[in-house]
């Protein structure tokens, strides 16, 4: 994790913002990341970005689940303490269906939340950087970063010519941390938040 | 050209002029201003309902189940009813999010986050009945399979009532999961546009950090997708285990096949008529008439009609099974059942859940909001009936005519009741104050295909033939 140099440009629509991701990737800027206030489906696929695998991992846990619950009733009736009801077997694997199916989807969905938070690295009490207050409202804004070949005049230009609504430089950090998102970090208070100069 | 299409057939789901910007001004709205006077009498009406829940329940267990109006030939009543109703009415809301999220029914968003809340307050309350119910609370943990110094001496796995535990407790715990989750974004708009150092610090912890990037997003359709996969048959599966409390009994009256799809029916007809009752009422309260629309109002109101007709047919294939069987237990338990003492709770439940949703047959009357409203607390009424019925009036006339009674419920099975009541709406009006009650992310996701003003701009895409509109969509993000 490191803080390092941004340039952002905020966007109104969504076919802009395929346009944006498009030219950013042929001209060869840091795409850092893009913020949207809401899932804009094949964004993922525009930004090269490969499918996610959470699905698998809902599988394995939900397996997980189902192998809990009958070797779990299994040793409870079966192994532990067999009792003899009227003759019926100690493992009546038909009568154990029910708790099986929701030992699996309790595994799946807990497990696959739990997955879900920690790929995406949120949890109470973390904070990260946020570039622009409404991009969890209405603009869609993309974060590229600034490296030594890039200059914050050259990417705000190649903003304006895409058609940003509003560009900025940011100093911020890249990661997560444990904050309070009622308190300005101490890099935002210095004043090295500023608008671009607009060539 | 927006990729995005929908035919003008179909109704909006967003009415007026909205920008993404107006919607999340007009969802977020309620939680940033004070609330009206309505809000504070209603959350001080439900605290002192919770309150004298409290007191009847303390009563109950100082003294003992026997408080309460049971006797020896009715065991079962008003505890078990109240706890089957409540499980019902949550049906509705993993119906909605879910089984309607994998049929791509898009009028969902406008509903979905208010009845997933009601869901789990309304699980919530279900669970009390069969917690209290056990008589020794402290002893309760029996229920869980833990190693013990008894034997050690394991949980039944094979009895209705264990599964009860495990469908009702893994319902409860996805349902949660479900609904924070799709909150996560949502908190975040809150907490972006927060003005106050409060409401930035809380919503800041109550959003887990969350910024939207679209690895974040695409992860987030993966997660709801398959929690939807699995809340699904879950949801199907919780009622089915509880109608198996009965079913695998062998009470005539209860020792039936049909009760799992019966009692999902059931279900699923009482969640929506709470849904309708709470929604009404929410979008005039906090003036959301523009995302709970008329045409949600009359989808709801389809499917009480539609689930109000398949519990019908249920109760008729009782009736024709009690004959066609005959048997002579289950002939009995129908003839005390209709013309017994208690002749007048079968009338309600007929007349509250079969004929009254048959109105809704007409266009005007599942548009007419005052008149969805009363019938929405008609239908409700009816399916508590339904549970009563198949509950006490199973047992109230039994093998044995010498022990047959009658059952009236105390006070304290009332006020317990009653406090149910007050749990609920509690949680509900901290809900409608401190949490978006409509998905926002969703909502604005939408908003360009369904969105009423957004509608008239497709009119274009109408004129063209399917040929042109391919060629156009296909190379949508070529050039720019």
């Amino acid at each position: 994790m490191a803080i390092k140099n941004f340039v952002i440009g905020c966007f109104q629509d969504e076919p802009q913002i395929f346009e944006a991701v498009k030219k950013v990737r042929l001209s060869g800027f840091k795409l850092h990341d893009v913020y949207t206030p809401y899932p804009v489906h094949g964004l993922d696929k525009a930004m090269g970005l490969r499918g996610t695998s959470l699905h698998t991992a809902g599988f394995v846990y939900g397996l997980l689940g189902t192998l809990t619950a009958v070797g779990g009733m299994g040793f409870c009736t079966a192994i532990s303490w067999q009792l003899n009801i009227g003759g019926k077997p100690h493992f009546p694997l038909a009568a154990f269906i029910p708790i099986t199916f929701e030992l699996t989807v309790l595994f799946a969905s807990v497990g696959m939340t739990m997955t879900f938070c920690w790929l995406n690295q949120i949890m109470p009490g973390v904070k990260k950087h946020i570039f622009h207050h409404r991009q969890t409202d209405d603009l869609f804004v993309v974060a590229i970063e600034l490296t030594s070949h890039t200059s914050a005049v050259e990417v705000s230009q190649f903003f304006q010519s895409l058609g940003a609504i509003e560009i900025s430089e940011q100093r911020a950090e890249e990661g997560w941390w444990y904050g309070n998102f009622a308190r300005q970090e101490p890099y935002q208070e210095a004043g090295l938040t500023q608008q671009a100069v607009t060539p | 050209m927006s990729l995005k299409y929908e035919s003008t057939v179909r109704e909006p789901l967003i009415n007026g002029d909205k920008t993404f910007h107006q919607v999340t001004e007009d969802i977020i709205r309620p939680i940033e201003t004070r609330p009206g006077k309505l809000w504070y009498v209603g959350l001080t009406l439900s605290l002192c309902l919770l309150a004298f829940g409290i007191f009847s329940v303390s009563w109950q267990v100082y003294y003992g189940v026997g408080v309460w109006g049971e006797n020896k030939t009715v065991g079962w009543a008003w505890d078990i009813t109240n706890f089957v109703w409540w499980v019902g009415i949550g049906h509705a809301g993993t119906l909605i999010s879910a089984i309607l999220l994998l049929f791509r029914q898009g009028w969902r968003t406008g509903v979905n986050r208010a009845a997933e809340a009601m869901t789990i307050f309304a699980v919530l309350c279900a669970g009390q009945f069969p917690v209290w119910h056990v008589g020794r609370i402290w002893d309760v943990f029996f229920i869980f399979p833990y190693p013990n110094s008894r034997g050690p001496v394991w949980p039944n796995f094979v009895s209705p009532l264990m599964w009860d535990v495990f469908a009702v407790s893994t319902y409860l715990t996805v349902s949660l999961l479900f609904w924070y989750s799709g909150l996560l974004p949502d908190l975040a708009s809150v907490r972006d546009r927060a003005r106050t150092k409060i409401r930035k610090w809380a919503y800041g912890i109550a959003s887990f950090g969350w910024t939207g990037t679209v690895k974040n997003w695409q992860r987030h359709e993966a997660l709801s997708l398959v929690l939807a996969g699995l809340a699904t048959p879950l949801v199907l599966s919780v009622h089915s285990v509880v109608s198996m409390d009965f079913a695998t009994s062998v009470i005539p009256g209860w020792h039936t096949t049909i009760f799992p799809p019966y009692f999902v029916a059931g279900a699923i007809f009482s969640g929506f008529a709470m849904v309708q009752t709470l929604l009404i009422l929410t979008r005039r309260i906090l003036h959301l008439e523009d995302y709970i629309t008329l045409g949600h109002i009359e989808a709801m109101n389809k499917i009480i009609m539609l689930t109000g007709s398949i519990v019908g047919i249920a109760y008729m294939t009782e009736l024709f099974d009690a004959w066609y069987s005959g048997n002579f237990g289950e002939g009995g338990a129908f003839w005390w059942r209709i013309f017994g003492p208690y002749w007048w709770a079968y009338v309600m439940q007929i007349t509250c859940n079969v004929v009254s949703p048959q109105v809704f047959w007409f266009k005007k009357l599942r548009r007419n909001v005052p008149f969805t409203f009363i019938m929405a607390i008609v239908v409700n009424i009816g399916m508590w009936m339904e549970r009563f019925v198949i509950i006490v009036l199973s047992l109230y006339h039994d093998w044995l005519p010498s022990s047959w009674s009658y059952y009236t419920p105390r006070w304290p099975e009332i006020g317990f009741f009653l406090g149910t009541f007050g749990l609920f709406f509690t949680g509900y009006f901290l809900f409608a104050k401190y949490f978006p009650v409509i998905a926002l992310a969703e909502i604005k996701a939408l908003l360009k295909t369904s969105g009423e003003s957004y509608k008239d701009k497709m009119e274009p895409i109408e004129e063209e033939s399917t040929a042109q509109f391919i060629q156009q969509a296909a190379h949508a993000h070529e050039g720019g």
